[in-house]
C-alpha cells in the first residue's frame, strides 16, 4: 500500500456515539506507559470506556434492552 | 511473518443426496444423468435440504467446483435454468417470510440494539456449551468460513465511490490485509485445527442440514446477481454489525473450553476487526450506495432481514437440539 501520510493529513472521524475512526498504522501509547499498535487500514478507538479490550472499540458503547431474542441476538 | 501450511489445492468430493433434486443434479454433475424435471422442482419445499444441497451444488461451482466435475459446468446453460428454478422459490420464501422494514436505516437501528439476557447460539455456548456442540457450531460455521468475505466481492464492479472504496477496504482486511496467515479463511481453518476438526475445503457439507446451507446460500445469491447488489450490501451490514458482541461470547467459550489459541484468536479477531468494519459498512458502503441508488433502500433492508431471517432459524435448530442433548448435524463429525 502506498504511503500517503506525507501526501496530506490522517482523517479520523469523529461522531458523539461512537468510537473514533483513524486511519492506520497507529501505534497508541497508552497511560501505563505500554503501546499497543495495528496495521489495519482504519481502527476504530474507543470514546466510551467500556471495552473489554481497549483502546480497540468492541461495540459495548451500544445501547442494551432487556427484550429476550431480538434481531442481534445471535 | 508466520509460514502458511500450504497444500495442493483439491476440489471437494461431490456429497450424497438429498432427495430427488439434489440427486439429479449431482448425477448431472458426474455425467451419469439428466438434470431435475419440471415435477419435481415444482414440488420442491423452498427451504428444505433437497433444495438447499441442490442449490449449493450449482452455487460451487463458481468458488471451487468439486472432483471430477469439468469446470466448464459453471456456465452450462441447461444447469443455469435449473439454477434459476432453484433460486426463484427460494428468493420467494425469503420475501415473504423475512421481510420486516421497508428503510435500511430502520432495519439496522435495530441490529445496533444489545440484549442484556439474550438467548442465541453465541449466549448459549458462552454459559453453558460443551466441547461436543462447539465442534459441531465450528463444522457447520465452515461451510460459509473458509470462503470467509468471497461471495461479497461479487458486488465490487456493481458499486462506485465510497460504497466501493470503503467494501473493498473491508474486503482487504478480511483477506488478511495482503498477508496470507491472516486471512480470515485461514484463521478459521487454524480454528478448525484446534478443534480437532478437518480444515479441508467442503469436508462438512453434508455434515450441515438445510439451516446451515440456506445461510451459505443466501451469500451466493445476493452476490451473484447484480439485482440483488442492495440485498448483498444489505446482508453484509447485518452480518458486520451483529458480529463483535457475538464474537466476543463465542471467544469467551474457546477460551472457558480451553480450546487452543488460534480458535480463541479467530473470535478475538472479529471482534476488533468488526467493530471497525460494522463503522465502514454502514457510513461507507450502505449510505455511499444509498446516496447514489437511493431506490435500493428496500432492497438493503430486505437484505439484512433475509440475513436475521435465516439466522434465527439455524440457531432455532442448533439449540433445539441442544438443549435436549442431542446432535445438531446431519452426520457425525
Amino acid at each position: 500500500m502506498p504511503d500517503t501520510s506525507a501526501e496530506r493529513p490522517r482523517r479520523i472521524v469523529a461522531r458523539r456515539e461512537g468510537p473514533l475512526l483513524v486511519e492506520g498504522p497507529v501505534e497508541i501509547e497508552l497511560e501505563d506507559g505500554t503501546t499497543v499498535t495495528s496495521d489495519r487500514f482504519c481502527v476504530a478507538l474507543c470514546t466510551c470506556r467500556r471495552s473489554r479490550m481497549y483502546p480497540w472499540c468492541d461495540t459495548s458503547h451500544r445501547k442494551h434492552t432487556p427484550t429476550a431474542r431480538p434481531a442481534s441476538d445471535r | 511473518m508466520q509460514p502458511v501450511a500450504t497444500r495442493p489445492v483439491t476440489e471437494p468430493e461431490l456429497p450424497p443426496s438429498r432427495g430427488e433434486i439434489s440427486a439429479a443434479v449431482i448425477a448431472y454433475l458426474r455425467g451419469t444423468g439428466p438434470l431435475p424435471g419440471e415435477a419435481a422442482l415444482a414440488g420442491a419445499d423452498p427451504l428444505g435440504d433437497d433444495l438447499q444441497l441442490a442449490l449449493y451444488l450449482c452455487y460451487e461451482l463458481h468458488y471451487r467446483g468439486f472432483a471430477g466435475v469439468p469446470e466448464a459446468r459453471e456456465w452450462d446453460p441447461e444447469l443455469l435454468r435449473v439454477r434459476a428454478a432453484l433460486e426463484e422459490p427460494f428468493l420467494a420464501a425469503l420475501r415473504k417470510g423475512a421481510t420486516r422494514h421497508e428503510h435500511a436505516a430502520d432495519a439496522l437501528d435495530e441490529l445496533l440494539v444489545e440484549p442484556v439476557d439474550g438467548e442465541g447460539v453465541s449466549h448459549f455456548l458462552q454459559d453453558k456449551g460443551e466441547l461436543w456442540q462447539l465442534r459441531e457450531y465450528a463444522a457447520q460455521r465452515s461451510v460459509y468460513h473458509l470462503k470467509e468475505a468471497d461471495p461479497h466481492a461479487w458486488v465490487l464492479p456493481r458499486l462506485w465511490g465510497r460504497a466501493k472504496a470503503g467494501m473493498a477496504a473491508v474486503e482487504f482486511d478480511e483477506w488478511g490485509g495482503g498477508r496470507a496467515e491472516r486471512v480470515h479463511a485461514q484463521l478459521f481453518a487454524d480454528l478448525m485445527s484446534d478443534l480437532e476438526l478437518d480444515p479441508a475445503y467442503g469436508r462438512y457439507l453434508d455434515a450441515s442440514g438445510a439451516e446451515a446451507l440456506a445461510v451459505v446460500n443466501l451469500m451466493s445469491l445476493f452476490g451473484l446477481h447484480r439485482a440483488l447488489r442492495g440485498a448483498l450490501v444489505g446482508h453484509f451490514a447485518a452480518v458486520e454489525i451483529t458480529s463483535s458482541p457475538g464474537s466476543r461470547r463465542l471467544a469467551k467459550a474457546m477460551r472457558r473450553l480451553g480450546a487452543g489459541p488460534a480458535a480463541e484468536h479467530f473470535y478475538a479477531e472479529h471482534v476488533e476487526a468488526d467493530a471497525v468494519h460494522e463503522q465502514v459498512v454502514r457510513r461507507e458502503v450502505v449510505a455511499g450506495l444509498l446516496e447514489v441508488e437511493p431506490h435500493l433502500d428496500a432492497d438493503v433492508a430486505f437484505g439484512v432481514d433475509a440475513t436475521g431471517w435465516l439466522e434465527d432459524r439455524l440457531a432455532d435448530r442448533l439449540l433445539e437440539a441442544w438443549r435436549s442433548g442431542r446432535t445438531s448435524l446431519r452426520t457425525a463429525v
